[in-house]
């Protein structure tokens, strides 16, 4: 890429090369842009042809940009609110240093009089607060309670969890030839003959670092792929398979898969034999899932089973992509396992075209959780539910999520007085399980800080004091995929320009923690910052970075053979038994199953089959649009004229049994809660399941109490319960519930 | 008879997410409920068996200009540059039928 990213042109605006993260939005991707500058002003953003994953490409949360940073309703200066005027639209702006004066003493109180404990930062998801809502709440406040407030931790999380204790591993992404500047023409790369897309629609996700339209290209050039989802997306219209699954079944699918692969014996005999442990427990195992049983389980047909199980063992390479649906399971910790388990036995680990493997930390992913060795450990130890759940905390550096909740609601073992929401607005239908509970619940804490960029329900209900974030267009950073778990590019974020008084979370993070731990922040600015995290390792500084636009580490596949994966540097996984573990030490330690199995969903036709009487639909929620990250973007007008509303889907004769047309708007309801949503009819949903999407509240309806922009009317996580976790403290029933319909107009 | 440039669409590979639509707007200052590109959409609906028919075809309207001015500096056309799918070229249109026919199916050309 061009050396010169900042560049004047002819007519007196200016252009800069930078990558793009957040806010607005979304997961580490990356992609290339220039932001045009005129007059002070964001006037165009366009794609940047030089970048080697995006190419020049831009989805349109990036290209209606300017909307965004220029938008009437964004906050660009520090805000107080009187504390009895919380859920009102009474705001002062302030400055930085008074926003300091007031923070500071707050923090030093709490700690003094209830320790540190009290004080709980809250974070979301995707956006750059990913890195450094970690350290803001161990190095900048000193806390060890940072939590994720998504019931069991069920995003990402899991995943990683699991390929670490499984294969001793950071995230397992597809290879996608990410590290190479020429791509898939690369001689060290080899198309992927098959991806499995689990419970994952990346060309809307773009989940974690993947530019999802990748898959775009690998099709183009011969990969098939196979859908495994509930729905017939537009990526299954063009699959080689689409497995059409039961809600929460898809653990019974994977170890139908294995059975057929292990009893056909089309599985790497080589790597299993030398690289693998517990292969015989597995085979075992796996003889109580026969096909005609998964079938029966998943409604997935028994040849279908059965076919695509020969296909993902016999393409050489094939790779498997897992997705959210992993994670939103109360099973999903074994169906994880199940899925490395077929990756492994398959000899797809760390091949060209296979699945990538890197350590489980990294860069500033790594330095993020390192931070808490500022906390003493009797500090640390008090880390909420981190003893109760060990399998999440030994992992994860947060509390338990659903713990937190339980804490907040009786104040034991401690009361938590002070909240910190760093890009999360998790009253909304996002994270949260029973966000009307959390919402009741947080009512306890005394004083609260948000960061965010726009008024959202849950600033509008709680915040004292409201920080500005400035966009990616307006500040300085470094993006890195999958957050250093498996980094296939750094990217430098350039600061275009300045829109108002904000700070961005590196800065908050730095400027609260040379107050109150200075020793844990020996930067001098910003830049400084990224250089001491960028040189040790790659050799150059943040301004190295800048004129490289993007840094591409190399790659090297079959590291468990080289001795590249363990920290002694012998051969073999960066596990307790040093292989891959088909049957796990760690799980059994922790009283779990060592090897996969399935379990029904905690509300569903077999299950619960009185409840299904009365709540007779499968409801499965979340999946993913263009057009928003979340909760975000609902303000953006070019976005909402392309989706306007919450829709849920209906097979047509199920709709017509209810007497619901097309744009009907329509009630959910099941035991929890209900929502209320626009009907759209499509053959591609089973006739027993709907699909609702989540994130929505409304910009444009009342700001104040009791409305909170509309937030209870269309939130479908009201009907999801509260620590309906797995055994290990992982996977909540987000995709797997049941409810009833009827058309309200 | 003189020639002239099109579009050439792949909507085997169009995933209908918009750009296209967002990245002429942004280029041309077009307002809320006009369009220079406009996607549309056929299906789903169950041919048979596994087969199903789902396609975004994306059209250019009157008030497509095939990106003059960016053509002129040697760019492409603001729909073509940011598609998601890499599934749109620019060119003149003998040459696009050329590899229209070469691909063979799912395949559409505008002379707007």
């Amino acid at each position: 890429m061009n050396k010169e990213w900042k560049t004047e042109n002819a007519d007196g605006s200016y252009t800069v090369r930078t990558c793009g993260w957040s806010p607005p939005g979304d997961h580490p991707v990356g992609c290339g842009m220039k932001l045009h500058i005129k007059g002070g002003r964001l006037v165009k953003v366009e794609g940047d042809p030089e970048h080697p994953i995006s190419q020049g490409r831009l989805c349109v949360r990036c290209l209606t940009l300017p909307e965004y940073v220029h938008h009437p309703q964004r906050i660009t200066t520090p805000m107080k609110r009187a504390p009895e005027d919380r859920g009102k639209d009474k705001w002062q702006k302030i400055s930085w240093d008074e926003v300091w004066d007031i923070i500071v003493p707050k923090i030093k109180g709490y700690k003094e009089n209830h320790g540190a404990e009290s004080i709980v930062v809250f974070g979301g998801t995707g956006r750059q607060a990913c890195l450094y809502y970690y350290p803001l709440g161990f190095a900048s406040i000193g806390t060890p309670n940072v939590c994720y407030p998504l019931s069991g931790w069920s995003c990402y999380g899991p995943r990683c969890a699991i390929t670490d204790y499984i294969l001793g591993a950071g995230y397992p992404e597809i290879d996608f030839a990410g590290t190479y500047p020429d791509r898939y023409d690369n001689p060290a790369f080899t198309l992927p003959k098959v991806i499995v897309e689990w419970g994952k629609n990346p060309l809307m996700s773009n989940p974690d670092g993947f530019f999802g339209h990748s898959l775009i290209d690998m099709m183009k050039r011969g990969t098939k792929i196979v859908s495994i989802d509930p729905r017939i997306t537009w990526l299954g219209t063009r699959s080689e398979h689409v497995c059409q699954l039961r809600p929460g079944t898809d653990t019974a699918l994977a170890l139908g898969f294995l059975n057929v692969i292990i009893n056909e014996e089309l599985y790497d005999h080589d790597f299993v034999d030398n690289w693998c442990y517990g292969f015989d427990e597995l085979k075992e195992r796996v003889q109580e899932y026969p096909p005609e049983k998964v079938a029966d389980i998943t409604w997935v047909p028994k040849e279908k089973i059965i076919e695509v199980a020969r296909l993902i063992a016999t393409s050489k390479p094939a790779s498997i992509q897992w997705g959210l649906a992993v994670d939103e399971n109360p099973n999903g910790v074994q169906l994880g396992h199940a899925i490395l388990s077929i990756v492994a036995i398959t000899g797809n680990l760390d091949v060209p075209g296979g699945i990538t493997l890197g350590p489980p930390a990294a860069l500033l992913g790594k330095w993020r959780v390192e931070t808490r060795r500022n906390l003493s450990e009797e500090l640390w130890d008090k880390r909420i539910g981190a003893k109760e759940w060990p399998a999440l905390s030994t992992a994860m550096a947060t509390t338990h999520p659903d713990e937190t909740l339980d804490t907040l609601e009786t104040g034991k073992p401690y009361r938590l007085r002070m909240g910190w929401f760093n890009s999360s607005n998790f009253i909304t239908p996002t994270c949260s399980a029973q966000p009307d509970r959390w919402y009741r619940a947080l009512k306890s804490l005394e004083f609260n800080v948000v960061q965010d960029c726009f008024m959202t329900p849950t600033a509008m209900a709680f915040a004292d004091i409201f920080l500005p974030l400035p966009t990616f267009a307006e500040h300085d950073g470094v993006v890195i995929t999958h957050f250093g778990r498996n980094a296939v590019f750094l990217g430098a974020i350039n600061k275009a320009f300045t829109v108002g008084d904000c700070k961005s979370d590196i800065e908050v993070c730095m400027e609260l923690g040379k107050r109150m731990h200075p020793d844990m922040w020996p930067f001098d600015n910003v830049e400084d910052f990224f250089s001491k995290q960028l040189q040790p390792e790659l050799g150059i500084d943040f301004n190295g970075l800048r004129e490289m636009g993007v840094y591409q580490p190399k790659y090297t596949y079959r590291k468990y053979e080289k001795g590249m994966l363990r920290g002694d540097g012998e051969p073999g996984f960066n596990t307790v038994t040093g292989q891959v573990e088909l049957t796990s030490t760690l799980f059994e330690a922790w009283g779990e199953d060592a090897l996969p199995y399935y379990k029904e969903p905690p509300y569903s036709p077999l299950s619960t089959p009185e409840l299904f009487k009365e709540y007779p639909l499968i409801l499965t929620t979340g999946a993913r649009t263009f057009t928003s990250f979340h909760s975000e973007h609902r303000q953006i007008s070019t976005l909402r004229e392309i989706t306007p509303d919450p829709i849920v889907e209906f097979h047509p004769d199920t709709a017509a049994n209810l007497g619901i047309k097309e744009g009907d708007w329509v009630q959910l309801e099941n035991m929890f809660g209900k929502c209320k949503m626009k009907a759209h009819l499509t053959p591609c949903i089973h006739p027993k399941v709907v699909h609702a999407a989540h994130g929505w509240w409304f910009p444009e309806k009342a700001a104040e109490e009791p409305s909170l922009y509309g937030v209870w009317e269309s939130n479908v996580n009201t009907m999801v319960p509260h620590k309906h976790i797995g055994k290990l403290g992982f996977g909540a029933p987000f995709k797997q519930m049941i409810c009833k319909a009827e058309r309200i107009g | 008879m003189t020639t002239r440039n099109g579009l050439l669409i792949d909507y085997e590979y169009c995933t209908g997410c918009h750009s296209c639509e967002v990245a002429c707007k942004n280029e041309h200052n077009i307002p809320r409920g006009k369009w220079g590109i406009k996607l549309t959409e056929v299906g789903p609906w169950q041919v048979t068996g596994d087969k199903w028919e789902w396609n975004y075809v994306a059209v250019p309207t009157v008030l497509c200009d095939l990106c003059e001015d960016r053509v002129a500096n040697g760019e492409k056309p603001a729909c073509v540059h940011h598609c998601l799918g890499q599934c749109m070229e620019y060119g003149p249109v003998e040459e696009l039928a050329k590899k229209m026919a070469e691909k063979g199916k799912k395949v559409t050309i505008f002379a707007p």
